[in-house]
């Protein structure tokens, strides 16, 4: 399960730039989320200098 | 909408230093150029601590007043045990830029040169043929279209989102990409507002460090760049502000800027068939401060005249592209591996180890480590420490 709090999100593509599926797209409008493409593994949420990101397996 | 053509030789897709640098080199070298910038402002919001050393400055060529802040002395670095190093620049030692106008002349020198440039207008996939990257998909105000081109540069930041939809592996590594976080801050009470501040240690910030860069009438970047740490860029920054109240005690927030830093990982291959990477999607940034203006300037100058000859030429492949490779990699590539394996050594040291270095080492020889010169003289401190032998041999 992966949410992100656009309230906190200050749209500046870090997690894009580390996602290895290309799940993650920096629009205009903000993140835009894939979650065929995503598998979970987090590393979205470990370089998020906001801490917007959650990403809990099983949810 | 205002009319693009159909066909480029030349689409930038990023009109930051890199991509504009490309444009203007491609549009002087007589191609058709189209610079794409997704945001409705181009330079805004910043991803970036503003500041540069002279010989950057050089690189842009008359820099307009109006793009300077503030000009800078010298560098104050913190130890953990707040015992500090001054690195005297001189006179004319660097600048603290302001990215929203910078980017704007950069820009508009790539229009002046001849390039086409839209702001607001967002590439949403790449169009490949043959194995050869021959358009874009775009969007702009709601509006989709195509738009063709004889050669695609992706110069899209740390995202890199382009060359990726494009077939190319250019993602960065966790352990390569600093998580960045930064408040433009006023009413601040600085030390010398004449000189950049850099605060080091495990505490303050894990594999990283905080920055001071001074922008006029006590207004200053206030960031922080950090690895593989617990918390959230973010909550290291507010803890450093909420404990030096001397410093912080009255400050107002101007902006509120964060992004990811690749500081390493350089690729061995940039291009493609009909497709070059410059600027920080080519992780061209230096990976002991992570300032990326120089390297971005540069790489795009190289790109621009190998991809001037090679659309001349009629050849867009990735055999005649590579040459971008070879020159980067010459004049680039080996000086800045040599900064990563610095970076990889420093990060490596605890409180009591920096500690140490800020006590033996001059502001002199801190500057030519930074350029990737003399380590071998930090690699002769650091052996020393029995607990280093390893880790400084990375150094010889």
């Amino acid at each position: 399960m992966w949410e992100i709090d656009r309230k906190k999100c200050l749209r500046c593509g870090a997690c894009v730039g580390v996602c290895p599926k290309l799940a993650l797209e920096l629009k205009e409008s903000g993140i835009n989320h894939d979650e065929k493409l995503c598998i979970e593994c987090g590393l979205c949420k470990r370089i998020c200098p906001m801490g917007a990101i959650k990403v809990e397996e099983g949810m | 909408m205002i009319k693009m053509d159909n066909e480029y030789d030349v689409i930038v897709v990023g009109a930051g230093p890199a991509g504009s640098a490309v444009a203007e080199k491609c549009a002087l070298g007589g191609l058709k150029v189209l610079l794409l910038e997704k945001r409705q402002e181009i330079g805004s919001p910043k991803r970036c601590a503003e500041g540069i050393s002279v010989s950057t400055e050089k690189m842009f060529g008359d820099l307009p007043e109006k793009c300077v802040a503030k000009r800078i002395n010298g560098c104050i670095i913190y130890a953990p045990n707040k015992k500090n190093v001054v690195i005297e620049y001189g006179e004319h030692g660097g600048y603290v830029v302001e990215r929203k106008i910078l980017d704007k002349w950069l820009a508009t020198r790539a229009s002046i040169a001849g390039a086409h440039v839209r702001a607001k207008t967002e590439v949403t996939d790449v169009i490949k043929e043959q194995g050869f990257v021959k358009g874009v998909k775009a969007e702009s105000g709601g509006e989709r279209f195509e738009i063709r081109t004889k050669l695609l540069v992706a110069a899209d930041g740390m995202e890199s989102f382009v060359a990726r939809k494009a077939g190319m592996e250019t993602t960065n590594q966790l352990v390569n990409v600093d998580s960045g976080f930064q408040y433009e801050m006023a009413s601040l009470k600085l030390k010398d507002p004449d000189k950049i501040e850099i605060f080091m240690g495990s505490e303050v910030a894990p594999r990283g460090y905080v920055w001071i860069f001074p922008k006029g009438n006590n207004t200053a970047n206030v960031g922080i760049g950090i690895a593989m740490a617990e918390k959230p860029a973010k909550n290291y920054l507010d803890k450093f502000i909420e404990d030096n109240p001397d410093i912080f005690g009255d400050a107002g927030i101007l902006e509120v800027n964060s992004g990811g830093i690749p500081v390493g990982g350089f690729l061995k291959n940039m291009v493609d068939n009909g497709l070059v990477v410059v600027g920080d999607a080519a992780h061209q940034v230096n990976p002991i401060h992570g300032g990326g203006l120089k390297e971005a300037s540069m790489a795009g100058k190289i790109a621009g005249e190998i991809i001037i000859r090679a659309v001349k030429n009629g050849d867009v492949s990735k055999k005649a592209l590579s040459e971008y490779n070879q020159v980067w990699w010459k004049e680039r590539g080996h000086a800045l591996e040599r900064v990563q394996k610095l970076r990889e050594v420093v990060e490596k040291l605890n409180d009591d180890e920096l500690n140490m270095l800020a006590e033996n080492l001059s502001g002199k020889e801190i500057i030519e480590f930074t350029r990737g010169k003399k380590l071998l003289n930090l690699g002769k401190l650091l052996i020393k420490k029995p607990r280093l032998m390893k880790l400084a041999k990375k150094l010889f």
